[in-house]
């Protein structure tokens, strides 16, 4: 994927005069010489490395030195973050508030790596579909998204919860299932556009069948756009999880969720503002790092969109 | 001229062909009734302006417009015998790239820009010829150097924006050649490229013409191009052929007022400074409401009254291959 991008990124710049085009060139080749992760500056390494230190946490949370999350004392109430052994402070019955994150970020993180992914596969398909063929495959595919787009996203997810149970697969299938329109509107439209262009008709008069087509010459061009787009549908997904969560419809209580843990320290806000604040600015450097990435990825493809 | 093949039938035969699009603003007759035939190893020219049909005509014959039920034909498209209207769609896939082939006019998107050329070449060579991975790379190698393309092994790992457009005019023609077709349709190629280049492509499609006697239909709005390449000519206006007949003949005798008309409105460097360059007067007809009769009439300076009311048929004389549609043809001189 990473020599992809960068042999996308090397092409000429859009024509200009003759000079503009010399000097164009010639920024261009400076500029191709640099390799990429020169040129994403330190806001995407900063939102890459806190993204993987919340992963990596995650992963091992079983073996890092950190207490058990669902282990109460009394005698630990309310501690604030930097005190002895509670580096993160403590919650109203005394739980391991940096212990609680952790965990909470697995369930985040593994909603966030799947949901979206399925999304986009399922989306793919669609998309494709309604795209290369238009006509009734076409109108299917929109009432299809355009119904599930008439539904407000988080009253969907919670009553496919009530009524399958708030289970991680349920969850994952409900957040995949309200992500498809948006990926299945990307992949259409830069279907159609690229469906116009002349390497399409050419392979079709080269005798390409259909499934070749869309596979081997529309897939490559259409899933930049929508890889870019996970990105967007990870942070979408943590948020709704937090919101679900905070409403009390999310996982049952012992679980540690980060929507949960801002709702379980709301009421005591006042007193210990902290058991609310640490899983909030948790969840927000999670988002703001996902959408920097994504911005700095777009950045670097869109590129490739205004002079291919 | 009577063709030269005697019994044998021609290699492309278009019999009344029409192509229409259903659109919302109703039917537009991009080709309407195009008739013709095309030998083995001879180079057809189609010229005609913007919007004639020439384009449609072209992706008619192999049947690559759109697929989205827009498209309606009629008439038939007789290769080798075999009316390609009538073949299943495996078969005509099969026929598509193996027996006919096409090189389209921008080189800038007929090329996949995400896929390697090498690997663009070979997988006709593998999926199309048969070839095993190795002998389709030796053999990739093979056509871009015959297509002129100069370090070939180092150019397969390239991807298209690596390269020029007249470089990726030749990788486009090379990949059409992979698959050895009898019939090569090039739709204007040469409209994008540099003037310098266009030279060079077309003395490169002539020469692979003559080397492997493959037809060729070269699809252009450049009279010049035609006159310099072009075994035969047919004049496409409106969606029909106004008149079709061997290059030098056309050129010399022109019957249809339309393609004097053509000729006149190309520079000449003969011509004195400043002349007037002529121009024909008005547009091409609207294809969704093309005017009854002659569809030129309405810019024809010779039109007579007739001519809006009755469409002339496109014939020849007997004992000639000059077909043209026209009451009132322009003065043959010494009619051979």
């Amino acid at each position: 994927m990473a020599r992809f991008v960068q042999n996308l990124l090397r092409r000429p710049g859009p024509s200009g005069s003759e000079s503009e085009r010399a000097a164009q060139d010639a920024r261009e080749t400076t500029r191709s010489h640099q390799p990429w992760w020169t040129r994403v500056g330190l806001p995407f390494w900063l939102s890459l490395g806190w993204l993987v230190l919340i992963g990596l946490s995650a992963i091992l949370a079983d073996i890092l030195p950190i207490d058990d999350p669902l282990s109460t004392n009394l005698d630990t109430l309310f501690m604030t973050p930097l005190s002895e052994g509670h580096l993160l402070g403590t919650d109203a019955v005394g739980r391991d508030m940096l212990s609680r994150a952790i965990h909470g970020a697995r369930i985040s993180l593994q909603l966030a790596f799947t949901a979206p992914f399925l999304s986009l596969l399922v989306g793919l398909v669609l998309g494709l579909s309604a795209g290369y063929f238009r006509g009734r495959v076409d109108t299917a595919v929109s009432i299809f998204t355009d119904s599930i787009l008439a539904f407000p996203n988080i009253v969907g997810v919670m009553v496919i919860l009530f009524f399958f149970g708030a289970s991680l697969p349920v969850m994952i299938l409900a957040l995949a299932f309200f992500g498809i329109p948006a990926e299945v509107r990307v992949a259409r439209a830069n279907t159609i556009l690229f469906s116009g262009r002349e390497f399409v008709m050419a392979a079709r008069a080269l005798g390409a069948s259909n499934l070749r087509i869309m596979v081997r010459e529309l897939l490559p061009n259409v899933i930049v756009p929508m890889l870019s787009l996970v990105l967007f549908g990870m942070s979408i997904v943590i948020i709704i999880e937090g919101s679900l969560a905070f409403l009390g419809v999310g996982f049952p209580p012992p679980t540690p969720s980060w929507g949960k843990m801002i709702a379980d320290g709301f009421e005591d806000i006042s007193r210990a503002p902290h058991v609310t604040l640490v899983p909030a600015a948790v969840m927000f450097l999670t988002i703001l790092s996902l959408n920097m990435i994504g911005d700095s990825l777009r950045a670097l493809t869109d590129v490739k969109a205004s002079s291919l | 001229m009577e063709p030269a093949t005697g019994r044998q039938p021609p290699l492309l035969e278009v019999v009344d062909l029409h192509t229409h699009f259903v659109t919302p603003r109703g039917i537009a007759r991009a080709v309407d009734g195009v008739s013709f035939r095309l030998e083995r190893g001879r180079m057809l020219g189609i010229v005609g302006e913007s919007g004639s049909g020439k384009s449609v005509l072209s992706r008619s014959i192999i049947d690559i417009l759109a697929r989205d039920g827009t498209v309606r034909y009629r008439g038939q498209v007789v290769f080798e015998g075999r009316d390609l209207r009538q073949l299943p769609p495996k078969a005509m896939r099969d026929v598509r790239g193996r027996d006919i082939a096409m090189v389209f006019q921008d080189p800038m998107t007929s090329l996949n820009p995400v896929m390697k050329i090498g690997l663009q070449l070979t997988e006709v060579l593998t999926r199309r010829r048969g070839f095993s991975a190795r002998a389709a790379r030796t053999r990739a190698i093979e056509l871009l150097n015959a297509v002129g393309i100069a370090d070939p092994e180092r150019q397969l790992a390239c991807y298209p924006m690596h390269l020029s457009g007249g470089m990726r005019q030749r990788v486009a023609i090379a990949i059409a050649l992979a698959g050895e077709p009898k019939l090569l349709i090039a739709d204007e190629p040469t409209t994008a490229l540099d003037v310098t280049i266009q030279g060079q492509i077309l003395d490169l499609l002539q020469r692979l013409q003559r080397q492997r006697n493959m037809a060729v239909i070269l699809i252009t709005h450049d009279l010049g191009v035609v006159a310099g390449y072009a075994d035969e000519v047919a004049v496409m206006y409106a969606g029909q052929i106004v008149e079709r007949s061997e290059t030098g003949e056309l050129l010399r005798r022109p019957r249809m007022p339309y393609t004097e008309a053509l000729m006149k409105s190309v520079p000449l460097m003969s011509a004195p400074p400043h002349t007037r360059l002529q121009s024909i007067p008005g547009l091409p007809p609207n294809l969704l409401d093309v005017p009854g009769g002659c569809r030129f009439h309405e810019r024809c300076r010779y039109a007579r009254e007739d001519c809006s009311e009755r469409m002339p048929p496109l014939t020849a004389k007997s004992g000639s291959d000059h077909h043209f549609a026209c009451w009132y043809p322009l003065a043959a001189g010494a009619e051979a």
